[in-house]
């Protein structure tokens, strides 16, 4: 029996990069010097990043939870000095330690949110499949396991859950498809190639929950009939592939995954797949083909993924998100998860704020939150302490937004309203210190850079596009130039395959719209 | 019309065969996925884990082992920015250079880390020490800039900061 307080140190990738592993290593070996008996727990991260490395406190299984952070390696005497392994740190009065937080769960930022999909991640032990099950997790499987597929496929429609990628097609009708589909093998992809600058949800819930994933994946396998499922992990993400296969391994012991599932006859088998550092692979149908072992070329659609996928198979490709959506879905209904959102926005988005942004990090809220909201209420406005002059929502292919903007509600619509898109939610905040022509010349130069060569506007329309911004900003023929790169764009939105090529043309043309004063400065 | 090559130029058809630690390390990694669906981007990855890289020479084995071309193989091992076909330095610096990253510095990050090493991106040390790539994107944009120092990551990085990540970095590799 272990006993002593519970010590959560995040594993989180985020907290690594700023000392939680030299925390942890502290904390254990502070507490063997002085004899005191601690359970050390390596949990996710609670999403806000200025605070990591987070280190929390229980005196007892499923108590209160007394935070400190940033800590730094330094700090750990100090911490066992102040007692806040005893809870006498944080007890009022003048003891108090100067990184005490108080209880995590009363923090403000982390109180006002509404958290379905990241109930969890950054309060259980990612690998520990009894502490999922003690948080709720498997009430979604369970429920699943005793409905006929169909009537899976219909909580998900009745959810109104659309694909957190980007792409925002309804999940459920998706579903549907492939479970219309025949075929002597179906398929269930995650999609965790998760590249777009400013987002780092799907690591988050990889790295602080993965049974979540994994159970909405079986959940998806049931409602369309798959038994094989791949999770498709950049390699950018070598923290979130360990502990996914941690996950994996522990959650097949348990009878999870594998052969007869809990007993119920049914299989479902779940393997990861590394990429290889290619941006274009987060397209369904790249990331298909280079899961079959080839180059990540996009495929021309029709034929869908879900008629014909991997291998030719019926094939359900849904972000991480989307999958990690599910369980609450199935465990509480989908109507519960629709009674969240506004218009055809349904349930809640993780938000993730970042860049020049003071207090970055995830806030999960249902849509109809102001982009001003999460910028100033939960963001604190800039790192810098400078005006936020952009931002840029949805990744590298998304809208750069001025101020004026700001009131805009997340909302599909909306967004698409304005010319921009919400994408996976990323929020990648500029202050006034930004040259907006960098920034367009930029989104064509990453274009170039990751571009599968498939199609033509895309493969050479991005460098071309790089050299009339260039022209623009060098103030040569600049009224013809900068007709000629909207002249580009228009060709690259439609004439290209995919959505890179199709949409590097927003944040370009979002900067000029927006920002013409940083074109014509020479 | 075909180009001629001029007189005395020896055509590049046959490659020298492969050494045998290539051999091994792609008789290794052959075995451990031949049979699974798509196994050349496992067998890719085991391979550089191996050696490092993926050397000319291990191409043709692979090719044979999957039954395809060397065409493919080698259409595969240069889509993907991972695979390398020359051996990298010690210790491989990461630095992103995408959107996140950029508010916060990145781009004035990446110009120091260049000086400091002297190389540009893509290259490897003089002394065979670092090698420098891009990355778009490690998902740490809530504590940009970022950059990965011989695979550890590292977040907030400052030019002060990476100073002394180089100096550890020289001396523990």
């Amino acid at each position: 029996m272990k006993r002593g307080p519970i010590i959560y140190v995040p594993r989180d990738s985020g907290a690594l990069s700023v000392g939680a592993e030299s925390v942890a290593q502290a904390i254990a070996a502070e507490a063997l010097l002085r004899g005191i008996e601690i359970q050390l727990v390596r949990n996710g991260s609670r999403g806000l990043y200025w605070l990591e490395p987070l280190v929390e406190v229980a005196l007892t299984p499923g108590g209160r939870r007394d935070g400190f952070g940033p800590v730094r390696r330094d700090d750990v005497a100090s911490l066992f000095e102040a007692g806040f392994h005893t809870g006498a740190a944080t007890a009022a009065g003048a003891s108090s330690h100067p990184l005490a937080l108080g209880p995590v769960d009363q923090i403000p930022y982390l109180a006002s949110q509404q958290r379905l999909t990241f109930a969890r991640v950054g309060i259980v032990d990612p690998v520990s499949v009894a502490d999922y099950e003690a948080h709720g997790g498997w009430r979604g499987l369970q429920a699943a396991l005793s409905l006929d597929p169909m009537a899976i496929v219909e909580h998900v429609v009745t959810s109104g859950l659309r694909g957190r990628g980007g792409a925002a097609f309804p999940t459920g009708i998706k579903w549907r498809t492939v479970a219309g589909a025949s075929g002597p093998q179906k398929y269930i992809v995650a999609n965790a190639d998760e590249g777009d600058s400013g987002t780092f949800s799907d690591r988050m819930v990889m790295e602080g929950d993965p049974f979540m994933l994994i159970e909405g994946m079986i959940i998806a396998g049931l409602a369309v009939g798959a038994t094989q499922g791949y999770i498709y992990l950049r390699s950018e993400y070598p923290h979130a592939h360990t502990v996914i296969n941690q996950a994996i391994a522990a959650a097949t012991v348990k009878g999870y995954l594998g052969g007869n599932i809990l007993g119920s006859g049914r299989d479902f088998h779940l393997e990861v797949r590394l990429g290889a550092g290619a941006y274009i692979c987060g397209e369904e149908t790249a990331l298909l083909e280079s899961l079959e072992g080839k180059r990540g070329m996009v495929r021309p659609k029709p034929p869908l993924p879900a008629i014909e996928g991997l291998f030719g198979r019926p094939t359900v490709v849904n972000n991480v998100i989307t999958l990690a959506s599910v369980p609450f879905i199935l465990a509480e209904g989908g109507a519960a998860y629709r009674d969240y959102g506004e218009g055809r926005s349904r349930g809640t988005l993780p938000l993730q704020l970042a860049g020049n942004i003071k207090h970055g990090g995830l806030v999960e809220r249902a849509f109809g939150i102001t982009l001003r909201e999460l910028l100033y209420d939960y963001g604190g406005g800039s790192r810098s302490g400078r005006p936020i002059r952009a931002v840029q929502v949805g990744g590298p292919l998304g809208a750069y937004l001025p101020a004026a903007q700001f009131d805009t509600p997340i909302d599909y619509e909306a967004f698409l309203g304005i010319d921009a898109m919400l994408g996976h939610g990323g929020i990648v905040v500029f202050d006034d210190t930004v040259d907006m022509a960098r920034m367009a010349r930029y989104a064509m130069e990453f274009c170039a850079i990751e571009s599968c060569g498939k199609c033509t506007p895309c493969r050479i329309g991005s460098t071309r596009g790089v050299e009339v911004v260039d022209k623009i900003v060098a103030g040569k023929e600049r009224a013809a130039n900068t007709a000629l790169l909207r002249d580009l764009c228009d060709t690259m939105v439609g004439g290209s395959l995919c959505a890179l090529g199709g949409m590097t043309p927003y944040p370009v043309l979002s900067a000029l719209n927006h920002f013409p004063e940083d074109f014509a400065k020479s | 019309m075909p180009r001629l090559l001029p007189p005395g130029t020896k055509m590049p058809v046959r490659q020298e065969p492969a050494t045998a630690s290539v051999t091994a390390a792609v008789a290794s990694a052959v075995d451990r996925h031949k049979d699974r669906p798509g196994a050349l981007l496992p067998i890719l990855h085991d391979v550089q884990q191996a050696l490092g890289h993926v050397p000319e020479d291990a191409v043709p084995e692979i090719a044979q082992a999957l039954n395809l071309s060397r065409a493919e193989v080698h259409g595969v091992v240069t889509f993907y920015h991972d695979f390398r076909s020359t051996p990298p330095g010690r210790v491989v610096i990461k630095v992103c250079r995408a959107e996140s990253c950029q508010a916060v510095g990145g781009d004035a990050l990446v110009a120091h880390i260049k000086q400091r090493l002297g190389v540009d991106f893509h290259g490897t040390t003089a002394d065979g020490h670092f090698s420098l790539e891009p990355v778009y994107c490690l998902g740490n944009c809530a504590l940009s800039p970022a950059l990965v120092i011989g695979g550890e990551i590292h977040g907030r990085v400052t030019p002060e900061r990476l100073d002394a990540l180089l100096q550890a970095a020289r001396g523990s590799a």
